[in-house]
């Protein structure tokens, strides 16, 4: 049983389609990589699973609902959190106030909320009053990733999490996003990464030009011979 | 002694008026950034709505004097003011509905809202001058000091007098009332910081659940306040005629731009900035001299840096050496 489930999907821009009948899925509690050259439509498919973008074609299934005609605030409300390649913090406001606008959409209390995410990133406790704009590059995506579990989501969207971000530094997220699946939130992530997002993956989805190239448990595709020439850099 | 006598001047002609001033641009440059801040765009009709804003007032100044209400010591207008405040901000809503909406939905560029505010300022400056016609219009009542040149004289025995009027010591204390008000709004309740939130990043804030509707509504609201108040206590302490508020816009926007633009702390210390050196620039320091230095060193000229005259290039030459140096002001605002 999957927890999301996006089949066949195709979408694009105007008349060009830059995914077709792709499938993405994830069960609960289990990290899906999403991998693939420049170009291969990663971001998009994210996109398209959260509602960005129009889908042509295909369904999105989520929680055991047709999720695919909703509003990306109405995913957030059902579950859902996305965190956006880029401009994916509020600069200007504080560390705490971010994640509070994390929970913007929500009308339940979020204190527990917020010690969850202090308690997985403890730095930014120490920093909560600092604009979240100052901080360095692996702060900020920690802030983007933590406003996003503000909701208390049932699936973690994460759009190139390491980009920009130093390989020590990332080791360190990929441990914390490992953490956060761990406690029973399945994960979707694109990464550019690839190597390192398919070792802490169940599964991987290598894409080339919009489709499905290989499909398998993260550890299978890295052993995979093709894929490592191709796709991994041997 | 006579260097109290000089610093007492001082206070009279620059400090005094100086705050006074500043905190009318201030409020006003406030009102101008959270448009930019909000709906990225320059407002420029903003000095009409502080002039509709006074004329309501005015208005209803005459309705309350005609049945016989006044309040004493105070202005009516002080206590009219939150009957006007309302007029002003369902104006401002009203333009926004009909004129800025098919902007902001068609996601036109901000250099055409800007023309199209210059519009509405055109538009409002017309309305105003059609309703309550373009001659001066003192509506000062109540009494015109809380400290009289003269009671300040027999008490302390100064040559100086020091006059601190009704309309400024109003002015300083409502400014920072409602400045203090803005702030604890904008960072302490939860609609005040998706506002901020919205201004800093739309997409996120969209994706956040953030209603933009609710953002633009609020952000007139405040800005519908802040232009009744900053003109009405303009218009107190200088009396009100509908061109004046024409030309006031400039200041205004010198000070927002002086500040940073989108920054309501830098708003707020760009009126100041404004306010101050305008008055520093045209002020006639002679008397203080003749104060301060022995007599065969007093200079025969009015020691005066610019005539009053050109009291509205001062904030010109600010706003252009601002624009030169540091385009994104004081305090780090967004470039236009």
């Amino acid at each position: 049983m999957y927890l999301l489930c996006a089949e066949n999907i195709t979408c694009g821009y105007d008349t060009i389609d830059i995914l077709t009948d792709c499938n993405i899925n994830v069960k609960k509690g289990e990290i899906s990589s999403i991998v693939g050259p420049n170009g291969a439509g990663k971001s998009t498919a994210m996109k398209a699973i959260f509602g960005l973008l129009p889908t042509k074609k295909g369904k999105i299934i989520f929680d055991g609902e047709d999720i695919s005609n909703l509003q990306p605030q109405e995913r957030v409300v059902r579950g859902m959190g996305y965190v956006p390649q880029t401009n994916n913090i509020f600069t200007s406001l504080t560390v705490i106030e971010n994640l509070e606008m994390g929970a913007f959409i929500i009308n339940k209390d979020f204190k527990n909320m917020i010690e969850y995410v202090f308690n997985l990133f403890p730095v930014l406790k120490d920093k909560q009053n600092q604009p979240a704009g100052e901080l360095s590059g692996g702060q900020r995506q920690q802030v983007a990733v933590g406003r996003a579990l503000m909701t208390n989501p049932k699936i973690l969207m994460l759009d190139e999490p390491s980009a920009g971000v130093s390989p020590i530094i990332m080791e360190g997220l990929f441990n914390k996003i490992k953490e956060i699946s761990s406690q029973g939130t399945g994960v979707i992530m694109v990464e550019q990464n690839a190597k390192q997002a398919l070792e802490i993956s169940n599964m991987g989805f290598v894409l080339n030009q919009g489709k499905n190239l290989y499909t398998d448990a993260g550890k299978t595709l890295l052993a995979n011979k093709e894929v490592r020439q191709a796709f991994l850099g041997g | 002694m006579d260097f109290l006598n000089g610093i007492i001047l001082i206070s009279n002609y620059i400090i005094i008026p100086g705050l006074t001033y500043g905190s009318q641009l201030a409020l006003g440059a406030l009102g101008i950034t959270m448009v930019y801040a909000v709906l990225k765009f320059s407002n420029f009709a903003h000095g009409e709505f502080m002039s509709f804003g006074t004329m309501c007032s005015i208005l209803l100044t005459w309705v309350f004097s005609n049945i016989g209400i006044t309040f004493g010591f105070f202005p009516t207008a002080i206590f009219v003011l939150p009957i006007a405040v309302t007029f002003t901000v369902f104006y401002c809503l009203f333009i926004d509905k009909f004129v800025f909406k098919f902007y902001r939905k068609s996601k036109s560029k901000s250099v055409i809202t800007l023309i199209v505010s210059i519009g509405v300022m055109f538009f409002t400056g017309g309305l105003i001058r059609f309703i309550i016609g373009p001659g001066d219009r003192n509506f000062l009542d109540g009494e015109r000091f809380i400290l009289a040149p003269k009671t300040f004289k027999s008490f302390t025995g100064f040559n100086e007098g020091l006059a601190i009027k009704t309309t400024q010591g109003i002015t300083v204390i409502i400014a920072i009332i409602l400045v203090l008000f803005i702030f604890w709004f904008l960072n302490k309740t939860k609609t005040g910081k998706s506002m901020r939130a919205y201004s800093d990043n739309q997409e996120l804030a969209l994706l956040s659940g953030i209603n933009p509707e609710k953002v633009v509504l609020i952000t007139w609201i405040i800005t519908g306040i802040l232009a009744c108040v900053a003109g009405t206590l303009y218009g107190l302490d200088k009396s009100y005629k509908p061109f004046t508020y024409l030309h006031l816009v400039l200041p205004i926007f010198a000070a927002a731009i002086v500040g940073g633009v989108g920054n309501p702390l830098g708003a707020i210390i760009g009126g100041f900035v404004i306010a101050f050196s305008e008055l520093f620039i045209t002020f006639a320091y002679k008397k203080v001299f003749y104060y301060l230095l022995p007599e065969y060193l007093i200079p025969n000229g009015l020691l005066q840096i610019l005539s009053t005259d050109y009291k509205i290039a001062v904030s010109f030459i600010i706003l252009v050496l601002v624009l030169l140096i540091k385009p994104t002001g004081i305090y780090k605002g967004k470039i236009i």
